[in-house]
């Protein structure tokens, strides 16, 4: 009783009731293209769940069978412990959803979009003016309030979607890509915006292309490729998976380098950058023994880096052929 | 408060949404307003000798002619505004906020009721402006209050029927363009009525078609109601059978393509 390991691998031993998102065997297919091949995913109540894929990977499918809005070929989901078409209602009710493209009403003003979501959420006009004022501050767009939605830059239409989808204060919430096509600032504005829902209690699902983006957030990431699932787990975890960790020792002196080349062994030497990468899990006691080794061959390095295998390195393992976004590279967004 | 109340309210609030839209742009309404206007002054100022002679039996009076133009003047604004809710359907079925809106635990039916609901307005607003104008260039109704209450129930029973069917088609549409298209049947039918000129100076072929499409019986009701020209049983029940139908049809018809799993 004492273990509650929510959030890690082990939290497969929790029972239902504690998952806010519970599904398994999701099935989905247009056509005769497949876009989910049986997709099982378990999140734990209060933890940030990353569904990473490429372009065209099935995320959004994902998102809109486990928000109600469409229906699963095959499989079952249970969100906040209602299922998704006997209880669409009540799975409506704990969820709140930010889509892919913004769901504002661009005719109207940021305020009466805001309005608009109180009064479905059937608040009161008072608790929906307070609520109203409270999320335009947090999201600053008082100042944009009462321009039209229409006007906003993407950034802006970005938090004003987000501040609807929390009017009803949803405790599960679906992200889908919501930093796509943001600059980095508004990006880490909206990371620190789901950092903050979760610090609150709310449940976050959340899907990315961007690695850094489920690195930076999520307790626990899927890999989804071509609809499946090809892992799941820890950032860290899924850094473990693949190998590619090593030290890499700069060298300012050509002469240092060339000693220190011959005279360790395994090295993989760049000469023009005057580097060399020796392979390790970057462990303490390994770095110890090549600085101890530095040391008593009178060898002075200018830099020396620890690499862990990145989630680029990951993605590529596991998905092969298919080439992750960048988050350098420009989306072209609709 | 019960489901219902909660219905109730979600109505309310896409219709307040709706209305909200066509104030902030009462250019997309009033465009639409323009067409039946241009035609009425068309055939009372430019055609109105010409036409009233023919329907006289020569004896040309352009005053008669804008008694016999405007009922059918009023029902081609009826038509117009409803390809205007084709359209705005379509588009609103486009935007992002339409996936919130089924992600939400809202009544579904209230996002349609709002814009059919909000299109009868509209409707009836561009009305008054089309028969204000009616009254300016002469148009001298003799109809009794009771005469009149009927009148407006009629054209907002037409209303419905043209505002349910334009919903189906904005939501069949794939973009507005395809709406307006789609919707264009809707507007020319009233020109294949008894909205110009008398079915017995259509062509015989033709004439069967011209008497019962829906809008001739209900363009001949009005012009009883409102000019005393007597309505005639036949007329009465088509046009409440037509128009309840359609309403139905059109209700049905857009329901099932709402509930229909959005496409990616």
């Amino acid at each position: 009783m004492l273990n509650r390991p929510v959030g890690s691998l082990c939290g497969m031993t929790t029972t239902d009731h504690e998952l806010a998102i519970a599904a398994t065997g999701l099935r989905k297919s247009y056509g005769d293209k497949t876009v989910l091949d049986g997709i099982d995913i378990q999140v734990p109540a209060g933890t940030i769940f990353s569904l990473l894929g490429p372009n065209g990977a099935g995320k959004t499918t994902a998102v809109g069978i486990l928000s109600t809005l469409i229906r699963a070929d095959a499989g079952q989901a249970r969100i906040a412990g209602h299922d998704v078409i006997a209880g669409a209602q009540a799975v409506r009710a704990a969820i709140g959803v930010t889509g892919q493209f913004s769901a504002v009403d661009g005719l109207i003003t940021g305020e009466e979009n805001m309005l608009l979501m109180a009064d479905l959420q059937h608040l009161s006009r008072q608790e929906g003016r307070r609520v109203t004022a409270e999320l335009l501050e947090r999201f600053d767009l008082v100042e944009a309030a009462k321009k039209p939605a229409s006007t906003y830059s993407g950034g802006m239409k970005r938090r004003l979607d987000i501040a609807m989808t929390l009017v009803g204060d949803p405790r599960i919430i679906f992200l889908d890509e919501p930093t796509t096509g943001l600059d980095p600032r508004s990006r880490h504005t909206m990371w620190q915006i789901i950092r903050e829902l979760v610090s609150a209690g709310t449940t976050v699902f959340l899907t990315t292309q961007y690695l850094d983006e489920a690195d930076q957030l999520a307790d626990r990431i899927a890999v989804l490729n071509g609809g499946k699932l090809v892992a799941q787990g820890s950032a860290a975890e899924l850094k473990r998976l693949v190998p590619g960790g090593h030290v890499r020792l700069r060298f300012a002196e050509p002469v240092a380098y060339e000693r220190a080349a011959t005279a360790l062994r395994e090295t993989v030497r760049d000469d023009e950058a005057l580097t060399l990468q020796i392979p390790s899990d970057g462990s303490q006691r390994e770095l110890r023994a090549i600085l101890d080794w530095l040391d008593a061959a009178g060898i002075e390095a200018d830099e020396l880096s620890v690499h862990t295998p990145d989630l680029d390195d990951v993605f590529f393992a596991l998905t092969g052929s298919s080439v992750p976004a960048q988050t350098t590279d420009k989306e072209t967004v609709r | 408060m019960s489901t219902a109340g909660y219905a109730f309210r979600d109505n309310l609030t896409m219709l307040r949404r709706n209305l909200l839209h066509a104030r902030r742009y009462p250019s997309l309404t009033l465009n639409l307003l323009l067409t039946p206007v241009i035609l009425l002054l068309l055939f009372v100022y430019v055609f109105g000798d010409v036409m009233s002679a023919g329907i006289n039996g020569g004896h040309a009076d352009r005053a008669d002619y804008v008694a016999y133009l405007v009922p059918g003047i009023l029902f081609l604004t009826v038509a117009m505004t409803s390809l205007g809710t084709a359209v705005s359907v379509c588009t609103d079925m486009t935007e992002g906020i339409m996936a919130r809106f089924r992600t939400m635990a809202i009544s579904r039916a209230s996002v349609l009721i709002g814009h059919v609901v909000g299109s009868v307005i509209k409707t009836l607003t561009a009305l008054l402006i089309v028969l204000g104008i009616g009254l300016a260039i002469g148009f001298r109704p003799d109809a009794t209050p009771v005469e009149w209450i009927a009148a407006v129930g009629l054209m907002a029973l037409v209303s419905l029927g043209l505002t349910w069917m334009a919903v189906g088609m904005g939501l069949v549409s794939p973009n507005p363009e395809g709406a307006s298209n789609i919707g264009t049947p809707l507007v020319m039918l009233p020109f294949l009525s008894s909205a110009f000129v008398p079915v017995d100076a259509m062509p015989s072929w033709f004439r069967w078609f011209a008497e019962y499409q829906p809008f001739s019986p209900a363009i001949e009701t009005l012009r009883g109601l409102l000019l005393g020209s007597g309505i005639g049983t036949k007329n009465a029940v088509l046009t409440l059978a037509w128009w309840a139908v359609l309403s139905v049809l059109g209700y049905l018809w857009s329901k099932g393509q709402f509930n229909r799993e959005p496409k990616r």
